[in-house]
């Protein structure tokens, strides 16, 4: 008996389907090991060949939209946090940025370079899961190990920084929680240099010239350039199908533009690594390079992290006093339950503003509606992983179920920011 | 600039709709936002989209977001729904934002789907979080929320805990699966 809700997709069956004698259903998860997170497709089979995929999705729908219409612009980061679990601090980053563009305020130079910091740490969080599971979706589980082995020590330099591990909720609007602690600069810059390079060493040596990995990610799920523009698709994904966009470099922000500091500072140096393949293998590649260009980018900003405040001027009043006035001085605590109070505090104007980032998996941005009022009208997020798994069927057609954990992953398919 | 050229490439193609740019968000010091929101009439949209995706001065090959805010009880709004198109040009490196307002009862916007393929899940969220209905999409279901769901969560006029869908939920016991 099938379950009494019909979602207007066939039930598993090891019935023929009617009119393809030999063709046969298969419920591929929701809770399958090889699809990671929660996600289901219905398979129509031809033998292990896949002639029909229908995704089904929603089983992490938690209704972060609307519960962003009934929190406030600093409370709602812990939420959005949630979304993409990989990399939590780029979520952080780019909510943030989008309310200080609904805001109209400029960030502090201090905090641009910290918070590129944490969104290439993001970035490199995302990249090492990915090419690592790459190897154990095929069978390969050690380069998995290198990759997550990295991932610790980025955890451990987000919980110096925040104080919480996974989930650190670090920024505000217009600044940051608190500033970096003593020495935190130096480790990373040491995990960069002497953690990170060895460590790609090992993943490139196990898969690079894998014969039995190329032969499984050659010329699987390929993607055609005007496709990928066609269907929506950004960050690696698209790079690897031969679109050069990223918005690090096309729409500038943080220390990726120029004069960044008020100052003069020049923008990183970097390169968008692009790859005409359009396959699995040259998404893996891709984001094998993009690693390389995050430790370098994260070395160029500690080079020239900048010393002054991490929040933008106290008569903005927008970002809350810093905990020793809130403690040790009455002024304080009056200022900091005027900025909390529901019915006080500071409003951004009534309008809407759109702010984007390019985070590990793609344009990650948000439409934030204002009535005025403390709470968003609206928060949209555009989603990536959402965006970039409405291809997935059509991937994968004509290939073997074996080769669906290969395709899923290249498009860093995280079902958290799927399903919001 | 390039933004500005494309708007008025496409009020030199549309002159009898009367498209005005305006900005997204004006500050209180006077400063008006760099991104601007064109309204287009619900009927026209698939010409306007044509022509945005094509034309040499404006070229949005991609369509960045689709998605839909309900003004319901914002301050001056006269309509019900806003559809928002987030187009992004990749030839000019410019966003524009199309903003189709449709009310009650009958909210229904044409689909893009034969135009940007990347609408597809976008009109389907849509659908599913406000009840706009999308004519012409190819497979308008719901997606995030079960398929036997009757209301439209993101509505403004849908509370935050639910109308009691908890309380009521049918348990799938291991009998009846």
């Amino acid at each position: 008996m099938p379950v009494s809700y019909d979602l207007g997709l066939k039930p598993t069956t090891l019935e023929p389907d009617e009119g393809h004698e030999d063709h046969w259903t298969l419920n591929y998860g929701p809770q399958h090991p090889a699809t990671h997170t929660t996600l289901r497709l219905v398979l129509e089979l031809d033998g292990e060949r896949i002639v029909g995929c229908i995704p089904d999705i929603g089983f992490l729908h938690s209704g972060f939209e609307k519960l962003g219409e009934h929190l406030d612009y600093n409370q709602y980061v812990v939420v959005v946090e949630r979304m993409n679990y990989i990399c939590p601090v780029s979520n952080d980053i780019a909510w943030h940025m989008a309310c200080e563009q609904l805001f109209g305020l400029d960030i502090t130079p201090r905090c641009k370079a910290i918070r590129t910091i944490l969104a290439e740490l993001g970035r490199l969080q995302d990249h090492l899961l990915n090419v690592g599971v790459a190897g154990l979706d095929l069978g390969g589980f050690t380069a998995f190990l290198y990759g997550f082995n990295e991932r610790e020590i980025i955890n451990d330099l987000v919980e110096q920084i925040s104080g919480s591990r996974f989930h650190p909720s670090y920024t505000r609007v217009g600044g940051l929680a608190q500033d970096a602690p003593p020495g935190w600069t130096d480790r990373v810059l040491d995990f960069v240099q002497s953690r990170v390079p060895p460590a790609l060493r090992d993943v490139e040596a196990l898969l690079l010239r894998n014969r039995i990995f190329i032969e499984r990610t050659k010329g699987l799920g390929v993607i055609s350039h005007d496709d990928a523009i066609n269907w929506s698709l950004t960050g690696p994904v698209a790079r690897a199908s031969g679109v050069q966009r990223d918005l690090r470099k096309d729409e500038p922000y943080l220390c990726y533009a120029d004069n960044w500091d008020g100052c003069g500072a020049p923008a990183v140096r970097f390169k968008v690594p692009i790859a005409y393949g359009g396959d699995v293998y040259a998404r893996f590649l891709v984001r094998l390079e993009e690693i390389r260009q995050s430790c370098s980018i994260i070395e160029q900003v500690v080079g020239m992290l900048p010393d002054g405040p991490i929040n933008v001027a106290a008569d903005a009043e927008v970002t809350l006093p810093n905990k020793d006035e809130i403690y040790f001085s009455i002024e304080g605590l009056i200022h900091h339950f005027e900025k909390i109070m529901t019915n006080r505090g500071h409003c951004p104007p009534v309008g809407e503003a759109y702010f984007a980032n390019e985070t590990a998996n793609g344009e990650l941005g948000y439409y934030l509606a204002s009535d005025g009022g403390k709470a968003p009208y609206r928060a949209r997020c555009r989603p990536p992983s959402f965006i970039n798994y409405q291809v997935f069927p059509k991937l994968v057609l004509g290939h073997q179920i074996s080769d669906i954990p290969a395709v899923l992953n290249s498009l860093n398919i995280i079902a958290a920011e799927l399903d919001r | 600039m390039a933004t500005a050229e494309a708007i008025r490439a496409l009020q030199g193609r549309f002159p009898e709709l009367d498209l005005v740019a305006r900005p997204l968000v004006t500050y209180p010091d006077g400063r008006a936002s760099d991104q601007l929101w064109v309204r287009v009439p619900p009927e026209h949209l698939c010409d306007v989209a044509r022509f945005l995706r094509d034309d040499p001065h404006t070229r949005f090959e991609q369509l960045c977001d689709l998605t839909c805010i309900d003004y319901l009880n914002y301050p001056d709004a006269a309509e019900r729904f806003g559809a928002i198109y987030a187009l992004l040009s990749l030839t000019h490196n410019h966003r524009l934002w199309l903003k189709v307002f449709v009310n009650d009862p009958d909210p229904t916007v044409p689909s893009v789907t034969s135009i940007w393929w990347g609408a597809e899940w976008p009109e389907r969220e849509v659908y599913d979080m406000f009840g706009i209905r999308f004519a012409g999409h190819p497979d308008l279901r719901r997606i995030l929320m079960p398929q036997n769901f009757k209301d439209y969560p993101l509505r403004k006029d849908y509370p935050l805990t639910g109308k009691g869908e908890r309380e009521d939920f049918e348990v799938v016991t291991r009998e009846s699966a």
